[in-house]
C-alpha cells in the first residue's frame, strides 16, 4: 500500500467520526428524527473492508450504515441530507439514518430488520454467478444477527450454491443491551460458519490495515470460484445502541477500555512511529474533514424538503393506470 | 384510582399478575437487563428474576413458537416483541402454529399466551419500524387481538388476556405511552371483546380503536365547538369484533365515520362499514367514511410522514361530509 492510500484510509476514518459527531448534535438540536445508529470506534472496520473491494463489488449492511455509505463514495452531502430529510438525501430524505443506498456506488443499502439482507446478499451473489460476472457481494451484520434464522438460511444456501458472498460480521460485543455470550451459544461467532462448511478468520477491527489485509485476501479468494467465506471482525461501539440508550448494561470502563484502542488513534499512532505521515500531514486531515462535514451540513440545511406531491412517487415500478 | 400513563398501566397489570400467579412469565428483546425498549418492563428483571423476565436473541421465530411450546405445557408466557414489525419474521408461528392448534387437535392444545407488541408509525422510523399492521392478525379465527386506546383498558384488558386460554396479541400504541388517566387500582379486569362508548353524543357515530381513539376525541373536542356531537365506540378489540354498541350507536345517528391508523384498503373501515350496511341499512342516511392512512410506505421526512397518517382535521372534515 502506498503513502497515498494509507493518508486515504485515515482520511475516511476521521470523516465518519466527525460527520457523526455533527450528525449527532444535529440530532440532539432535533433537527434528525427516529433511530440513529453512530459507528463511532467501528470505522476501521468498513474502511478496511470496503478499500479492498473492486467497483463490481457489492456491499449490503444494516441500519448502522453512514460510515458504510462514506466508504462506499457517497459524498456526506447527501449523507447528510437524508439524516435531515432533505430531497437531496441519498435516499430523498425517506429513508432515513437507517436506510441510505446507492446503487451507482454499487453500495446496496442499510436494512433495518436484523438479520433480513443476509437471504438478500444471497440472492445478489446469485445475480452476479447466473450472469458469469465476476462481482463478490461483501454483506456486513452484526452479531446479533447471526442468531435468526435469516442467518442461517442465507449462510447454507450460500454454501450449496457456492455463490461469491464474503459474510462480514462485526462482532461489536452487544446486540443492544445483550452481551454476545447471553444470546448466543458460541461466543466466537466464526465458529457458526463451519456449521456451513465455511472457511472462516477472526480479524481486529480496531487496526484498519489487519481489516484491510485479511479483506482483500478474502474477497480475491471467494473471486476466484471457491464459494462464501466468514470474516469475524471484533470490534467495538463507542456509543450507545442508537440515541436513545441509557446503557445499563455495560460499565463506563469498559468503554473507556476499548477506547484506549480507538482505531483512528491506533492508525495515526502507526502512521507517524512508521514516518508514513508527519502529525501536521494529520492535523491537515483533520482540519479538511471538518471543512467537509460544515459545507455538508450547509449543503444539508439550505436543502429543499421533498415536496408534497412526491409522497406517491416510487411506490411502484410501473405507474398505476 | 391512580392517575397512570398507559406505560405504568401496562407494566402495572403485568406485575400484579406475576405476583398473583408464578406460570406468568415474560420474554423478549431487551425485557430484562434494559427495561424494555419502551421501558414497560422497567424494573422487572431486578425484582422478578432472570427466570420469570428472559431476555432472547434476536429471533422472532422463536420467541413465539418457545412461548406457544411453553404455554402448551401450561406456562403463562407474555412475549414481547419490541414492535410489530418485527411479527413478520415470526408469522408462521402467529399464523400457522398459535392461531391453529387449539382448533386443528381437537382442543387438545390449550395455549394460554399473550404477545405484546409496539404498533404504529408518526415517529420518522422509516416504512419497515412503521406500520401499524393490526387488521393482518385480526385476519385469522383462532387469534384474538386486543388494541386498547386508554391506560385503564390498557390494564384491564391485559389482566383478562393474561388470565386469558387463547393466544392473543396485545397491540400497544407508540405514541400512546405517555397519555396519562385514571386507573382503577389493584384486581381490575376487563371481558375481552366488547366495544365501549367513550363519549356520548347524538349527530354522528365515530368508530375507532387504539391510537384513532385519541384523534377522534380531538376531533370531537373541535366538532362540539361548532355545535356538532360525536359518539365516539371504540372497538379495544379487532377480533372478536363486537358490533353491538356500533349499530345501537348508529341506529340513533344515522351516520358514521370510521377512524383508523393503518391503511384504508382491506382495513377495520372496510370491515365495520360492511358490518353496519349489513345489520342497519335501514338506518342509513349518508355513506359510511373511512378515515385511515395514505396508500404508501411511511417515508421517513417528518412532513411527508405526518401528510400520510390521518390526523384530526381529517375526522372533522370526514364527519362534515356524513351530517
Ligand atoms: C427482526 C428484528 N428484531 C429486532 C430488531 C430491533 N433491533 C434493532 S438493532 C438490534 C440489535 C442488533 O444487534 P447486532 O446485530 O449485534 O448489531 P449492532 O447494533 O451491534 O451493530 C435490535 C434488537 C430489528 N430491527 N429487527
Ligand atoms: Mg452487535
Amino acid at each position: 500500500m502506498d503513502k497515498q492510500k494509507y493518508l486515504d484510509l485515515y482520511y475516511q476514518m476521521v470523516l465518519i467520526r466527525r460527520m457523526e459527531e455533527r450528525g449527532a448534535e444535529l440530532y440532539q438540536a432535533g433537527k434528525i428524527g427516529g433511530f440513529m445508529h453512530l459507528y463511532i470506534g467501528q470505522e476501521a472496520v468498513s474502511t478496511g473492508l470496503i478499500a479492498a473491494r473492486q467497483p463490481q463489488d457489492r456491499v449490503i449492511t444494516a441500519y448502522r450504515d453512514h460510515g458504510v455509505a462514506l466508504n462506499c463514495g457517497i459524498p456526506v452531502s447527501q449523507i447528510m441530507a437524508e439524516l435531515l430529510g432533505k430531497s437531496t438525501g441519498v435516499s430523498k430524505g425517506r429513508g432515513g439514518s437507517m436506510h441510505m443506498a446507492d446503487v451507482t456506488k454499487n453500495f446496496w443499502g442499510g436494512h433495518a430488520i436484523v438479520g433480513a439482507h443476509l437471504p438478500l446478499a444471497t440472492g445478489l451473489a446469485l445475480g452476479d454467478k447466473y450472469a458469469g460476472r465476476d462481482g463478490v457481494t461483501i454483506c456486513m451484520f452484526g452479531e446479533g444477527a447471526t442468531n435468526i434464522g435469516f442467518f442461517h438460511e442465507a449462510l447454507n444456501l450460500s454454501k450449496v450454491w457456492t455463490l461469491p458472498v464474503l459474510w462480514v460480521c462485526e462482532n461489536n460485543m452487544y446486540g443492544m443491551g445483550t452481551a454476545v455470550g447471553r444470546a448466543s451459544a458460541v461466543s466466537e461467532i466464526q465458529q457458526k460458519a463451519e456449521g456451513y462448511g465455511m472457511a472462516h478468520e477472526r480479524v481486529d477491527g480496531m487496526n484498519v490495515l489487519a481489516v484491510y489485509e485479511a479483506a482483500h485476501k478474502a474477497i480475491e479468494t471467494v473471486r476466484s470460484g471457491s464459494g462464501p467465506r466468514m470474516l469475524e471482525i471484533m470490534t467495538y461501539r463507542f456509543r450507545g445502541h442508537s440515541m436513545g440508550d441509557p446503557e445499563r448494561y455495560r460499565k463506563h470502563e469498559e468503554v473507556l477500555k476499548w477506547e484506549e484502542q480507538d482505531p483512528i488513534g491506533v492508525f495515526h499512532a502507526y502512521l507517524t512511529t512508521n514516518k508514513q505521515a508527519a502529525d501536521k500531514d494529520l492535523d491537515e486531515i483533520d482540519q479538511r474533514a471538518l471543512a467537509e462535514v460544515q459545507k455538508a451540513v450547509e449543503f444539508a440545511e439550505a436543502s429543499p424538503e421533498p415536496a408534497l406531491e412526491s409522497l406517491f412517487d416510487d411506490i411502484y415500478y410501473t405507474e398505476e393506470v | 384510582m391512580a392517575r397512570l400513563s398507559m406505560r405504568e398501566a401496562i407494566s402495572q397489570a403485568m406485575w400484579e399478575e406475576m405476583e398473583r400467579d408464578p406460570n406468568v412469565f415474560i420474554l423478549g428483546e431487551e425485557v430484562g437487563v434494559w427495561g424494555g425498549s419502551y421501558a414497560v418492563t422497567k424494573g422487572f428483571y431486578d425484582h422478578f428474576g432472570g427466570e420469570r423476565v428472559r431476555d432472547t436473541p434476536i429471533a422472532e421465530s422463536v420467541i413465539i413458537g418457545a412461548t406457544i411450546g411453553s404455554a402448551m405445557t401450561g406456562l403463562r408466557p407474555i412475549a414481547e416483541l419490541m414492535t410489530i414489525n418485527f411479527a413478520f419474521a415470526a408469522m408462521d408461528h402467529i399464523v400457522n402454529e398459535a392461531a391453529k392448534l387449539h382448533y386443528m387437535f381437537g382442543g387438545q392444545f390449550v395455549l394460554p399466551m399473550v404477545i405484546r407488541a409496539v404498533t404504529g408509525g408518526g415517529r420518522q422510523l422509516g416504512a419497515t419500524h412503521s406500520q401499524t399492521p393490526d387488521v393482518i392478525f385480526a385476519h385469522f379465527p383462532g387469534l384474538k387481538v386486543v388494541a386498547p386506546g386508554t391506560p385503564e383498558d390498557a390494564k384491564g384488558l391485559l389482566k383478562a388476556a393474561i388470565r386469558s386460554n387463547d393466544p392473543i396479541l396485545f397491540l400497544e400504541h407508540a405514541t400512546l405511552y405517555q397519555m396519562r388517566a385514571e386507573v382503577p387500582d389493584g384486581d381490575y379486569v376487563i371481558p375481552i371483546g366488547k366495544s365501549k362508548v367513550q363519549r356520548a353524543g347524538k349527530d354522528v357515530t365515530i368508530v375507532t380503536y387504539s391510537k384513532g381513539l385519541e384523534i377522534s376525541m380531538k376531533a370531537a373536542d373541535e366538532l362540539e365547538k361548532q355545535g356538532i356531537q360525536a359518539e365516539i365506540v371504540d372497538l379495544r378489540t379487532l377480533r372478536p369484533l363486537d358490533m353491538e354498541p356500533v349499530i345501537e350507536s348508529f341506529k340513533k345517528t344515522n351516520r358514521a365515520v370510521v377512524v383508523e391508523e393503518g391503511w384504508k384498503s382491506f382495513g377495520v373501515g372496510a370491515e365495520v362499514s360492511a358490518r353496519i350496511y349489513e345489520q342497519a341499512f335501514d338506518y342509513v342516511d349518508a355513506p359510511v367514511r373511512r378515515v385511515a392512512q395514505k396508500e404508501v410506505p411511511l417515508p421517513y421526512n417528518r412532513t411527508l410522514e405526518q401528510s400520510a397518517l390521518p390526523q384530526v382535521a381529517d375526522v372533522v372534515a370526514a364527519v362534515k361530509e356524513v351530517l
